[in-house]
């Protein structure tokens, strides 16, 4: 019981970063019809926000060592905690969190270039021309931050009051084999927040209604008066955000490094196929579903009888989803079925 | 659309027997005559000349062709160790192996069209490139990667009474030995024998078949046809061009690693052919070509050798220069690629090969102008060229 409660909770962190890029990338598709390879780019461009942050609060000063006395030694100091001392100290200690801010707009702003700037040349033409052109801009856009950040991983500590792990097993009377890091329960809170945000966006705004409408029929409320495209580049923008927050909570995890959105990419269209082209509720649920069955497939007693399971077996469920039923689990019914 | 004639192509397949089999002679200016990048030439011209026929002809677009070549490397390998270090049988196995796995590959991946195709094909080639890593490892040897080693069976070559004198015999074509230009040759023949196989295959009711099917699916199957035999066809004759192009890989360097198989490296052959011209014959070699040699070319280039050509402009100048380009060259050479590849995208999807027709029927154009015939022959419309 208490390995499966563990499992469990290893699968949803992990389900949750899935889940997030596969909303972009649900929402991506569903609005705007665009297969967009460049989506893990996202990702990866949002973890860097992070790490562009911290390089931004931790620029430092050399300053005279007192503690060493019998030669002239030197320290970096970060200009914050000479200004501010302790409060100083603390903003770079939550350094991560802080990046949300600096994540948000700047997300927004790529995500508004890109769509303008190139996607949008793209709605008319095949499935297999948006690939190949949103996959040669996700390795440029990788390219770039591996000549700017080098290809070696940067390390993100998150804020020293969640290092530790939280016992969950006595909370819930399982005994204390039970553990969890609490910066992953941090993101799994944090996945469901922006989850929660994204549908109720949808479902109670005027915006968000307008855009469901698009998404049923374009022409129709093109021909209504509303300016669908406009409304379509802002939720390209929020898709950007979306995947680009998923990236920046992700960096404690994982140490991003510039192929990291290719890492995720795939892995997240998989999940979208299996949840279903155009379903949001359906990528959502798919990929809580598949970390899940992921961290399963990684326990020993489960590789011991099936060996390499565990690196294969979500692609394994995706080729059978698409034969049994190619419209994944929550699609429409004749949403790119074929 | 220039229409296609047997003299055509004859013309066409002789000048492209001449042209490779002179590559180290007219390459030479450029500095790419060399037996190794020449090597690569060929195999990747090999690669995408079989990709091509599956994207070119039938529009389904594989993200997965690096599996088939992962497969023809080990299996060349394998055969090295275990049965003879002449090329043939290596060549041989690779291709039926790589065959046989296009067939099961294929028979799931194209009961799907489409954007689905593609991620099935990509899910496979992934699942293949996580298990050559993880548990196929003693048959793939991991990370390390395939090699040969001195005390391997070569059951056929101990036989005939071939033992080696000292070290790893190297790789033979019935005593000449696989490495340098004669290396590049078998895989030139090859590639001239894979050339006309595929122009063959456009040129017969197969290929129009198959044409058809990129065209218009849905009408196809209404006028009662199973379309499938016929893909199926196609992708296993691409995944046995690759496996092909595989095998070769492991003769001239025998040695089969698992990062060939990643997607990253299926979607390289993607890009050859759009940069070349999909659908059309020559193509995917011309773009093979064109991104191995600058491949080559731009790798080589530091910032020191960036410095030395732009030692004529002041200090200033001469460093931003250098930092900006620096950024194309070397290691970020795959920036140079990805922006080459979403331009050809954008403006040029017909690719290369496009290009050179539309200049071509440019100039005609204005030709005629001159004799008083405006806008009778070639019209702004360019089909791909065949």
């Amino acid at each position: 019981m208490d390995a499966f409660v563990l499992q469990v909770l290893n699968g949803l962190d992990k389900g949750g970063s899935y889940a997030l890029i596969a909303l972009g990338l649900t929402l991506i598709f569903g609005t705007l019809g665009v297969v967009n390879f460049a989506h893990g780019a996202l990702f990866m461009l949002g973890a860097f926000c992070a790490v562009t942050l911290k390089k931004i609060l931790t620029i430092s000063k050399q300053v005279k060592d007192e503690s060493i006395t019998f030669f002239d030694a030197f320290k970096e100091v970060p200009y914050l905690e000479l200004w501010f001392g302790e409060t100083g100290t603390a903003i770079i200690d939550y350094a991560v969190p802080l990046s949300i801010l600096l994540a948000i707009p700047v997300m927004l702003l790529i995500g508004l270039a890109m769509e303008r700037g190139l996607i949008r040349f793209f709605y008319k033409r095949t499935h297999a021309e948006q690939i190949l052109v949103t996959f040669g801009l996700a390795i440029v856009l990788q390219e770039i931050v591996k000549a700017f950040f080098g290809a070696n991983p940067v390390p993100m500590p998150p804020p020293e009051l969640l290092t530790g792990s939280a016992d969950i097993g006595a909370a819930i009377g399982l005994g204390d084999s039970v553990i969890y890091p609490w910066w992953r329960l941090t993101y799994l809170l944090f996945a469901g927040i922006i989850i929660a945000a994204v549908f109720s966006f949808l479902q109670f705004t005027t915006f968000g209604m307008v855009v469901r409408a698009g998404m049923q029929d374009r022409e129709t409320v093109g021909l209504l008066g509303i300016n669908i495209e406009r409304r379509f580049t802002i939720v390209f923008g929020i898709a950007a955000v979306v995947s680009g927050l998923a990236g920046v909570m992700y960096t404690p995890i994982v140490p991003p490094d510039y192929h990291l959105g290719m890492d995720f990419l795939v892995l997240s269209f998989v999940v979208v196929v299996v949840g279903g082209m155009g379903s949001l509720g359906g990528a959502v649920t798919a990929g809580f579903l598949l970390g899940i069955l992921q961290s399963f497939a990684s326990m020993n007693e489960v590789k011991e009888i099936l060996p390499g399971i565990d690196q294969i077996i979500i692609f394994l469920v995706a080729v059978v989803i698409l034969l049994v039923r190619p419209r994944g689990l929550m699609g429409r019914k004749g949403v790119m079925e074929s | 659309m220039i229409t296609a004639t047997p003299r055509k192509d004859l013309l066409l397949m002789g000048i492209f027997t001449l042209a490779v089999l002179t590559m180290p002679i007219w390459l030479a200016p450029i500095g790419a005559s060399y037996p190794d990048l020449l090597q690569r030439f060929a195999i990747f011209g090999i690669f995408a000349i079989g990709f091509n026929i599956l994207f070119g002809l039938t529009g389904y677009l594989s993200f997965g062709h690096a599996a088939f070549l992962g497969v023809g490397s080990y299996t060349a390998v394998w055969s090295f160790k275990l049965l003879s270090m002449s090329v043939v049988p290596a060549v041989i196995f690779g291709v039926i192996t790589s065959g046989l796995f296009a067939v099961v590959i294929g028979y799931i991946s194209l009961r799907r069209s489409g954007i689905y195709f593609s991620i099935l094909t990509l899910a496979f080639a992934q699942m293949s490139y996580n298990l050559a890593y993880s548990v196929l490892t003693p048959i793939t040897n991991g990370e390390t990667g395939l090699q040969l080693s001195l005390n391997d069976p070569r059951a056929l070559d101990s036989l005939v009474g071939v033992t080696p004198t000292s070290g790893i015999p190297p790789t033979n074509f019935f005593g000449i030995e696989m490495s340098g230009y004669s290396g590049f040759y078998f895989c030139a023949i090859l590639m001239i024998i894979g050339f006309y196989i595929s122009m063959r295959i456009f040129r017969s009711p197969f290929g129009m078949m198959l044409r058809a099917v990129k065209s218009n699916s849905n009408r196809m199957s209404y006028t009662g046809l199973n379309m499938r035999p016929y893909t199926l066809t196609a992708f296993v004759i691409s995944g046995m061009y690759a496996g092909l192009a595989g095998s070769l890989m492991a003769v001239t360097d025998p040695l089969a690693g698992a990062e060939r198989m990643q997607w990253t490296a299926s979607g390289e052959v993607v890009l050859m052919t759009i940069l070349g011209g999909v659908g059309t014959l020559i193509g995917p070699v011309i773009g093979a070509g064109v991104i191995k040699y600058f491949e080559n070319i731009f790798s080589a280039i530091n910032e020191n050798v960036l410095h030395g050509i732009f030692d004529f402009l002041p200090e200033i100048l001469q460093d931003g220069a250098v930092a900006v380009l620096s950024l194309f060259v070397g290691e970020g050479w795959h920036l140079t690629l990805g922006m080459l590849f979403m331009l050809i995208v954008v403006f040029l999807p017909g690719g290369m090969v496009e290009g050179f027709t539309r200049i071509y029927s440019r100039i005609r154009n204005k030709n005629n102008k001159n004799n008083g015939e405006a806008g009778s022959v070639g019209s702004a419309e360019v089909q791909p060229g065949e």
